[in-house]
Formats: C-alpha cells, structure tokens, sequence
C-alpha cells in the first residue's frame, strides 16, 4: 500500500474536526445576533389575561422596551423574576412571551409571584418563538423605538447582567427616544 | 454532605487516571515492570472511586437534595424509587458518570482478566484507557459537574424527570447501550497499544477479539432496547426515526459490525492488519463523534434547554486529540505493523474466496456508515457552507440502507458457505441451488398467503424481496451446517459427534446471521402489512381493523403516583373472540405539566395490537389510534438474537485459555481450523 494513503483517515478526520468545529461556531446561541439589528418579527397572538385582545408589534407603541420569554416549566424563569420584578418597579417597561405554557398555570404564577409585565403575548404552540429563534427559556431582547432589536440574552437577566450587558444600551436608546 | 464526598471521589478517581495514564506507559518504554503493573491497581482503585462517586449522586437523588441543581432538575418527591435511580444518568451530567462509570468498569475487566497478555501490551492498554478517562474526568469535573450546588436559593420542590423517561426502557437503555459505546475504547486501546508497540500479529487479534465481541453484543442490545423502548413508550408505533441520536449509536455499530469480521480474518490468516486497526479507531471514534453530537447542542433542536457550547468545544478538542493523535499514529507507524505481514507468508487469495467475501461485508458496513455520517452531518455542512438550513430525513437513509441491506444479506448467504483462500465455484453453484430455490418460492408464495390474511392487501413486491433474502440467509446458514455435520465418514453418529465439535465462534455466526434475517423480515414485513386507523370513539363504539374488532369499553380516571391518568379500556376480537383487553392512557404529570401517550399493546410473534389515545373530542369521545402491525416483534428477536450470537462467540473456548506454549496452541487452533472448514 503507498505509504500516503494511510494518511487519507487522518486527513478527513481534520477536514471533519474543522467542519465540526465551524458548526460549533454556528451554535444556535450565536444564531441570534443574526436578529439583532433586526425587527422585531411580525405577529398576532391572544393576550394571556385578556384572550380576546389580540397583540401584535403595535401594542409596543414606539417605547424602548425588554421581551422577557418565559414559561412556568422553566425554572431558571423562577430565578430571574425578582429582579424583573424590580425592574419594573424603577420604570423599565416589560413585555412577557409566555412561550409554550398552559394559560391558567401562567396566570397563577405571575398572580403568586408578582407581574412586572406590561403585557404577556401568549404563545402556547412556540410560533413567535420560532421567528424570534428562541433557544429556551429563559430569553430577553431589549427592543427600541423603532421596534428593532438591539440585544439579545439567553440565560436569566440578573443584576449583574443587566449591570453588564444591558444598563448603558438601554439608557442611551431611552435618551435617543426622548431626544426625538 | 453526601454530595461533597461525591465530588471529593471523582477528583481523586481524576487523579488515579492521570497515574493511569502516565505510570504503566513510562514503564513500559523504560522497562519496569513494578510501573508497568501499578496500571492494573490503578485501574481498580479508580472504579472504586467513581463509583462512591456515582453512589453518591444516587444517594442525592434517593434523599431529595434540591439543594444540587442536577436533581434538582431531573426529580421530584413524587417521582417513584426507581425512577430517582434511573434519573441519575436521565440527562446530560449524570449520563457522563454513567459514562465514566462504565469506563472505569471495562478498565477494571481489563486489569483483571489480562493475565495472559504480554504485560507490555496490557500495560500500555491500561495506560490508554487512563489517558481516555482522564478526559472525561476532566470534562464532568469542568464543565457538567452533577455535584454542583444552587446556593443560597436552593428550591424545596424538583423540575421531575422527564415524563418520556419514567420508563423501563430508560432504566436497562442507557447503561446498555454505554457498555456498548465505551466497550470499544478498550478495542480502540488495543489498537492504539499495538501501533505503538508495532506489535500486531493473530496473537493480538486473537487477545483483543473476545473484548471487541463483547462491546458489539452491548451495543447491539442497547440499540435494540433503545428502539423497543421508542415503539412502546413514543406512542407512535414507530421504531426507527433515523434522528441523530440513534444514528449516533447506529454508526459505531456498523463499524463494529465491520471490525468483528474483520478482526476474524486478521485471526485466521493474518490479512488486512491495518484495516482492522483502523476499524478499531473508527467505532470508538464515531462513539465519541455520537457523544459529541448528541452532547454540544450542534445537532439539537430549538426545543433543547441549556445546552452550553463550553461542553461542545471540550468535547470537540478532546475528540480531536483521540482520533487525529490515533489516526496520526495509524498513519505513521501503518507500514511497520504491515511489514511483519512477510515474516511467515505471503496472504493470498482469490476472487471467489472467504477473504473476499469479508472484505465485501466491510466495504458495504463501511459505505452504510458513510451514508448515515454523511446524511447525519449534512445539516451542519450545509449551514456552515451557507446553504440554508436543511434537514435530511428517513426517505434518503432508507433510500441508501435497504439496498445495502439486501445486498449484504444475499453476500451473507454466499459468505457462510465461502472458504479461506478459496471457494470451489462449482461447488458452490451446486449446494447454494436448493436454497436459491426455496428462498424463490418462498418470495413468490408466501406474500400470496399474507396478503390474503393480512385484510386483503395486495401482492407486495417488498414483501417478496424480503421473504427472499430472509429465506436465502437462512436456509444457506441450514445448508452449510448440514454440510459441517456430514464431514468425514458416514458412520452412524458421527453427525452428532461433530455437532458436539463445532466451536462456539461458529454457532455465534450461524445464530448473529439468523438473527439478521428475522430482523430485516420484521423490518420488511411490519412495514408493508401495517394498519393503522385514527378513529373517534365515544364508549361502546365497535372498529374493525384488519381482521381484528375493537371495542372501547370505558373510561377511567386513575391517579398513579406522579402523575394523573386517563385510562381507556379496549377489548380486541378476532372471529368474535376475545383476543386482548388493552388499557391505553393519557398521563398528565403533575410536577412539569406534561401530557404523555402512554400506548397499549397486546404482543406477538406474528403480530402486535397496539391502541394509543389522542385528545379527547366533545363529549365522551376521544380519538383512538389503532395499529395491527404484523411481524413487528422479529425486529427485536432479531436483535437480540444478533446479541446472543456474538455472546455465544465471546464465550468460545479459545479465547479463555490462559498463557500456552505456542506449539500446543497451533495445534488447537489447526484443529479448530479443520472443523471450522
């Protein structure tokens, strides 16, 4: 046998690794900055108190805002709804996608623990989910007044992450919108 | 605390494996031998230790410690004893326990029954399973480490074990298929201790043969388990679904398929050494990619949770570093295990001869792994080539895998009956016509007789092909052990005196091959003669689908333990008798909200009665899935009996005897040789 054709494994295993290795640089958790910068998508869902009130990007009413998905099976969604709470309390405006949940279990759990929402798009079967390429919950994206994308989070918003990644954006989009 | 001591076990089982992995090997270049056997202590020290390891997880599950975040997600107070076991390995960081558990174990069997091995050789094996624990040491410890605690928060009450995993299957699925996965790191050991050692001869083929044999037998167990378990517990009826997962397990399979045949000739006649060895890298290799796959999210739908691409990279580095340092070696030190080919004789053989029928089985195994690779893979090229997002389903495995089925089982028939170096062709035409005649008839008329029973479908060309093949396997399989029993004289009782005589490596092959046919004629069968009707059914309503009448009877509401159930009540008539009363439900898990289908199903050689409720309509009606699927359950006799027959070969007589002069041991083998013929 030529001594180079036992080479020939070693080589597809590198041409393989590389492949693997971009896909991994493909994860879905990167796949949203694909979305940021974009719009908000489309969409026409029940509203999780009101089912005969039907939202769609309007309902955002030109305000800089968060879109905080969350469901009642997600339990890092219990972990970051304290400080959600708070935030609501300082004026931040917050918009619920209740994603994939049961409406009368979503409701007792923002009755138990507090509704920081402004209101809650109700999305029982994932359709925005799928548009906005939700990972899991839970998932924020803060949206401005234009009704783009600016950030997005997958993972719980906490104190330290909002400090990090989300206080500085959002005020200067707030300042932005007001300057207008 | 418990937890702690855990963790505490796993860092110093790390740290055993680094030993492991060091130690014997240093010694082994420089010629201690106290080196070289401190491996073997070694290994045994780290099973001890990752399992007090494991026991203490298990231990976390069985007292409710919500204070971890692994059980925490994965149980709950109500979940019954045995599923909290079973969860232990139920999600991503307690199923690498498992792993490494099971690591430590084959290790462990290594230490232990290798007295016969050259101590070179066993040393370097063990140092190599050390290096390959040492890295999933360090992948549970860094990045999934089950032991990890949620403080100061710690929540009273568990998320619950996945619904689809409160299962029978999911208890025996794992761990089997896992024996499977990991059992050909030992064969991936031996491989890679050979190419360092230059080392490669029948002698090792004949060592590492019985540890490869049996790491097969795992894994085919386990995908048999894992896809008996997906037809009852999905509530589908279906069996196979061509996902990533079970491709992942399906591609170390084929290609240990491959290396147990091969490994065969390496034994007997010394040819295609290096093919052998690369076999050996590639299953264990494709369990890693498997592991790689299901493990780094690459592959994972939107529905996936937390899933961390940090696991993917570690993965992806250390799967780098096993295959291309291996696949390096295998490059580089390839020539020196050929070279040795010369030292007794040239291998030659012809066209029509054993080898060659081998090396066909290889080449259609390998392509069939190629195929599932490269339809497995083809969504990530085509994302990273910026194709679009594509998925690749079961029409294009199905339109590859059949006829490469079919062809490997028509190639099995011949194979059996082939020699070493040379098959008579005349003698083959001559023995190989009364089984091609049956097996004809067999494709021509039985499907007339099935598709006047099975509710009047018509003539299935499927059916027939299928027949054929399964036919033909078996009766040249019948043919050639006749054939074996008819040897030397015709004195009365001789027949039974050389049945006694065949090895155990025969029966193994003979029963492994049935087993094939009976599995492809349940995969071909219950495909083409299935019925399935969705129907709506208020109680007292009558259905009749094919042959057989179902009558929903009633319905119930039962409360099980962790869970809330509707429970349906279907008796099955055939001919006015009563034939089963099935009892489908629809389970509300209380603890994640989840509803489940749990099927019913009434099982048979021949056929399957399997009824699944769907949602419930107005009023008391619901609507009822129900299946009549004929042959279904040979798909898993087959497995199991492909399982069995590569047992029967690990437990051949030759590979249990301890150290021998090697005269004494080429007699026996020549005389198993002259029986084998």
């Amino acid at each position: 046998m030529n001594r180079l054709t036992l080479f020939i494994p070693f080589a597809l295993c590198l041409a393989l690794g590389a492949f693997l290795f971009f896909s991994l640089g493909k994860d879905p958790l990167d796949l949203p900055s694909a979305l940021v910068d974009e719009a908000f998508p489309e969409f026409a869902l029940e509203e999780l108190h009101e089912p005969e009130r039907q939202l769609s990007t309007d309902d955002f009413d030109g305000q800089v805002l968060l879109v905080n998905v969350w469901a009642t099976w997600c339990f890092a969604c219990r972990v970051e709804h304290p400080w959600l709470n708070s935030l609501a309390k300082e004026g931040v405006v917050i918009v619920g996608l209740n994603y994939k949940d049961h409406r009368k279990l979503a409701q007792d759990w923002l009755q138990e623990r507090g509704d920081p929402y402004q209101f809650s798009i109700f999305d029982p079967r994932g359709v925005l989910g799928i548009d906005l390429g939700v990972y899991g919950a839970p998932e924020t994206y803060l949206v401005d007044a234009e009704g783009i994308i600016r950030h997005r989070r997958v993972g719980v918003v906490d104190e330290r992450v909002w400090n990090e990644e989300f206080r500085d954006l959002y005020q200067q989009l707030v300042d932005e919108a007001n300057a207008e | 605390m418990i937890a702690e001591y855990g963790h505490v076990a796993l860092i110093i089982a790390l740290c055993l494996s680094v030993a492991q992995a060091i130690v014997p090997m240093a010694g082994s270049f420089a010629g201690y031998r106290t080196w070289m056997r401190l491996g073997h202590s070694l290994a045994l020290g780290q099973l001890v230790f990752v399992a007090i390891s494991f026991a203490c997880l298990t231990g976390a599950f069985l007292q409710d410690d919500f204070s971890l975040q692994y059980v925490a997600n994965n149980s709950n107070t109500l979940l019954p004893t045995q599923f909290k076991i079973s969860a232990v390995w139920g999600a991503h960081e307690g199923s690498l326990l498992l792993w490494a558990l099971i690591l430590a174990v084959w290790s462990a069997a290594v230490a232990l029954f290798s007295g016969h091995l050259p101590l070179v050789l066993s040393s370097r094996v063990l140092s190599i399973l050390g290096a390959i624990s040492v890295g999933f040491g360090l992948f549970i410890l860094l990045t999934s480490n089950p032991f990890a605690r949620i403080l100061p928060f710690s929540p009273t009450e568990g998320g619950d074990l996945n619904p689809l995993l409160q299962d029978f299957g999911l208890i025996v699925h794992p761990p089997m298929l896992y024996m499977g996965y990991v059992g050909f790191s030992v064969a991936f050991a031996f491989a890679v201790a050979a190419l360092i050692g230059g080392q490669f001869d029948s002698a090792w083929a004949r060592w590492a043969r019985p540890w490869i044999n049996s790491a097969w037998v795992f894994l085919t167990i386990g995908i048999t388990l894992g896809s008996w378990w997906a037809y009852y517990e999905l509530g589908w009826g279906g069996w196979w679904f061509w996902d990533p997962v079970e491709n992942a397990s399906l591609m170390p399979w084929l290609v240990g398929t491959a290396l147990v045949h091969s490994i065969s000739v390496t034994e007997k006649r010394g040819a295609f050494r290096s093919w052998t060895l690369l076999l050996a890298i590639l299953a264990f290799s494709l369990s890693l990619l498997g592991t790689f796959l299901v493990r780094s999210g690459v592959l994972t739908s939107v529905h996936a949770f937390a899933n961390d691409p940090e696991r993917g990279i570690f993965i992806l580095a250390f799967l780098g570093l096993v295959v291309g340092s291996s696949l390096l070696l295998f490059a580089l030190r390839g020539p020196v295990v050929q070279r040795q080919q010369g030292d007794a004789e040239v291998v030659s053989y012809s066209g029509l001869s054993r080898e060659m029928m081998l090396l066909l089985n290889n080449v259609l195994l390998v392509s069939a792994m190629a195929m599932i690779l490269i339809g497995t893979l083809y969504p990530l090229i085509a994302d990273v080539l910026e194709l679009g997002k594509i998925s690749v389903g079961p029409p294009y495995f199905n339109f590859f895998f059949v006829p490469m089925t079919l062809g490997l089982m028509v190639a099995m028939g011949f194979a059996v009956f082939s020699r070493w170096k040379k098959t008579d062709a005349q003698m083959l035409r001559q023995k190989g016509m009364v089984p091609f005649l049956i097996s004809l008839g067999a494709a021509l008329i039985l499907p007339l007789f099935l598709a006047e029973s099975m509710s009047w479908k018509a003539y299935s060309i499927t059916a027939a092909i299928t027949l054929g093949a399964s036919f033909w396997v078996v009766t040249m399989s019948i043919e050639d052990l006749w054939q074996k029993l008819d040897r030397g004289s015709s004195k009365r009782g001789s027949r039974l005196k050389n049945l006694t005589k065949l090895p155990g490596s025969y029966w193994g092959m003979q029963v492994a091959h049935v087993g094939i046919a009976v599995c492809a004629l349940g995969v071909g069968l219950s495909s083409v003669y299935d019925v399935q009707k969705d129907v709506r059914m208020v109680p007292g309503d009558r259905v009749e689908v094919a042959g057989y009448e179902f009558a929903f009877d009633s319905l119930d509401f039962v409360q099980g333990p962790n869970f809330g159930a509707s429970r349906g009540q279907i008796s099955a008539y055939k001919n006015d008798r009563l034939v089963a009363v099935l009892y489908p439900e629809k389970r509300k898990y209380e603890a994640r909200n989840q509803v489940m289908t749990e099927a019913a199903l009434d099982a048979g050689l021949t056929r399957d009665l399997y009824v699944s409720l769907g949602e419930p309509l107005k009023g008391d009606a619901w609507a009822i899935r129900l299946h009549v699927k004929p042959f279904v359950r040979c798909i898993w006799l087959g497995g199991l009996m492909i399982g069995l027959g590569g047992l029967l070969s690990v437990m051949d007589k030759r590979y249990r005897r301890r150290r021998q002069s090697g005269a004494k041991l080429s007699a026996q083998s020549a005389a198993a040789e002259a029986v084998t013929q």
